[in-house]
């Protein structure tokens, strides 16, 4: 079973991802695929992928919100008795995941990247310690959780074909003793720059050490005349603004070239930068995550590098 | 309102990391360990609520986790009022070699906070070296409490606080959330304040960290570790080398032959 996200009437491309690695699960064991959907019906046009859509509409499931969801997905847990249940490793799965283990009594696995049947076993791979670690995990017992990480799966190839079967699941009492709810939805502050439409990036990770530091970087975006983007760790030291965070928790990026500066390279920024045409990191750990996915890498240490750059595109 | 912060103490990213010699674990004795950073937003979030005013901040460790006294005392010199340090009053419970599990850790701390309730509890949205889930959502269901993880911001509001919760692509949700709660902090509202070296060495002289020993109820079976592995980053990206001149003429020739860099 996996679980929808859905925001503003448009279910996750995550959700895709997760419904084709259930379907290749539910094909080893002979079983189906089904989908919760917590939320207004209307959204099982776009899970055709699946083979039951298992819906709970409640006003209080109209957005996400944690213990409204928690409760109805519950319910349906109790009703459907699936095998796995897949949640995505972003603020959904984060945030409901580890409840649902102790609610439904279900060992999980987080931070997935791989996952399947070994001599009936299940077991996963999660990428810890920020990408530098791949840790194999049984999943033992008759049910299972795994939040998986964005990118880790294709997404299958029944996509919206809306041919599932729907079964409606009342909504669970506690949805009308809620001690949450939702007051506004935010959008996103808009910056002084979009980085998600730059051609290219320079970008700046916890390899830079200190706030000062930026100044040679941001020197040499202003001599390539791109945007200075940044890992989480930055941002959150507040070095740079949100706007201009690439990651999971900021933003997608697809630049023509994305160049890494001191940037491990965690799974969750990873995810925001995979699909850059080129990707050149500079990072002086030879073990760096990062390298797993550029393009082109070099260990030289970045401030004997971005000197020397800044040096060759005045000239 | 009282405001308890459980924090714990991971392996520093910057090491080499090794595996036990059965292959299913982390080799910990010589790691250096440093405090799981989300652990330090969520500090830093719930000291902003204590700036407020009519706020206790208490940090709460486990014994058994490696450089746990300093962080506490660096807890304290931050501002908090009070650090304890929890340890398994069960005889013969130890960590292991793999660290405490999180089903494991969320027990202890669900067997502190039913003996000495928190009206918030504010910790990491997540520690780095968990692949068994995250320490916030499983102690709130361990206590029956409602819970919001990947929080940005928590403000006290009435007889509840409002929580600032984010998705992907910095859409985010404001939340207005009943006491108790759990709450898994993101990042803080700004960046985690410093503390002096000098006043560190104050707190820690001057004592101050209380040590409790609780009995926890027996944790959940969780994953079951087969093996560590490191990922394959070598053979992907191709390796630039020589010196920085000679690195920096084969970047800019790449971003010359894309059209990215304008010249020969």
């Amino acid at each position: 079973m996996v679980l929808a996200e859905h925001t503003a009437g448009q279910v996750s491309e995550g959700t895709h991802e997760l419904i084709g690695k259930a379907a290749e699960l539910a094909a080893v064991l002979g079983g189906a695929t089904e989908v919760a959907l917590l939320g207004p019906r209307a959204l099982a046009d776009q899970l055709g992928d699946a083979d039951v859509v298992v819906c709970v509409e409640h006003p209080a499931l109209a957005e996400y919100l944690p213990e409204a969801y928690e409760e109805a997905l519950l319910e349906v847990l109790a009703q459907r008795s699936p095998r796995l249940l897949l949640m995505s490793n972003a603020t959904v799965g984060l945030d409901l995941g580890s409840a649902l283990s102790v609610r439904w009594e279900a060992p999980l696995a987080a931070y997935v990247a791989a996952l399947g049947f070994d001599d009936g076993a299940l077991v996963a791979t999660s990428k810890i310690l920020g990408g530098k670690v791949l840790a194999e995990v049984e999943l033992p017992g008759e049910r299972a959780i795994a939040t998986v990480l964005g990118g880790a799966f294709s997404a299958g190839a029944g996509e919206g074909g809306g041919g599932a079967e729907i079964l409606g699941v009342a909504p669970p009492a506690a949805l009308d003793a809620l001690r949450m709810s939702l007051r506004r939805v935010v959008e996103p502050d808009a910056g002084d720059v979009d980085i998600a439409a730059a051609d290219m990036l320079v970008s700046v990770g916890r390899g830079i050490e200190t706030q000062d530091n930026l100044e040679i970087m941001a020197e040499l975006a202003d001599a390539l005349g791109v945007p200075l983007s940044a890992s989480r760790p930055v941002v959150d030291a507040g070095w740079l603004p949100k706007t201009r965070q690439v990651g999971q928790s900021g933003l997608k990026v697809k630049p023509r070239a994305y160049l890494a500066f001191g940037i491990s390279g965690a799974p969750e920024h990873l995810e925001g930068m995979r699909g850059a045409e080129l990707i050149v990191a500079c990072n002086t750990d030879p073990g760096a995550p990062i390298f797993g996915i550029a393009h082109y890498g070099t260990t030289v240490d970045l401030f004997d590098l971005v000197p020397e750059l800044v040096d060759r595109v005045h000239n | 309102m009282r405001i308890v912060v459980p924090m714990k103490s991971v392996p520093d990213l910057v090491e080499e990391i090794e595996f036990t010699a059965d292959g299913t674990g982390i080799e910990r004795e010589q790691l250096k360990f440093v405090l799981n950073e989300w652990d330090a937003q969520a500090l830093e979030e719930a000291l902003l609520l204590r700036d407020s005013g009519g706020v206790e901040v208490v940090a709460v460790g486990c014994a058994v986790d490696p450089e746990i006294d300093q962080i506490l005392y660096t807890a304290l010199a931050k501002g908090a009022d009070a650090a304890v340090r929890l340890a398994d009053a069960r005889a013969g419970s130890s960590s292991g070699p793999a660290g405490i599990p999180v089903a494991a850790r969320a027990a202890l701390l669900a067997a502190y906070l039913e003996d000495q309730p928190a009206d918030l509890v504010i910790s990491g949205v997540q520690a780095p070296d968990d692949p068994d889930g995250q320490l916030p959502p499983t102690l709130a269901a361990l206590l029956g409490l409602p819970h919001v993880s990947v929080a940005v911001g928590v403000e006290a509001d009435g007889d509840g606080v409002t929580v600032r919760q984010e998705f992907a692509g910095g859409l985010s949700h404001e939340l207005w959330v009943g006491l108790p709660a759990v709450i898994g902090v993101q990042s803080a509202r700004q960046a985690p304040r410093y503390a002096p070296i000098s006043r560190i060495r104050q707190t820690m002289s001057a004592g101050g960290l209380g040590e409790l020993a609780v009995t926890p109820r027996e944790p959940q079976g969780g994953p079951v570790p087969r093996r560590m592995l490191q990922p394959a980053t070598t053979g992907h990206a191709e390796m630039l080398t020589g010196s920085p001149g000679d690195v920096a003429d084969q970047i800019v020739e790449l971003l010359r032959s894309r059209g990215l860099v304008k010249g020969e």
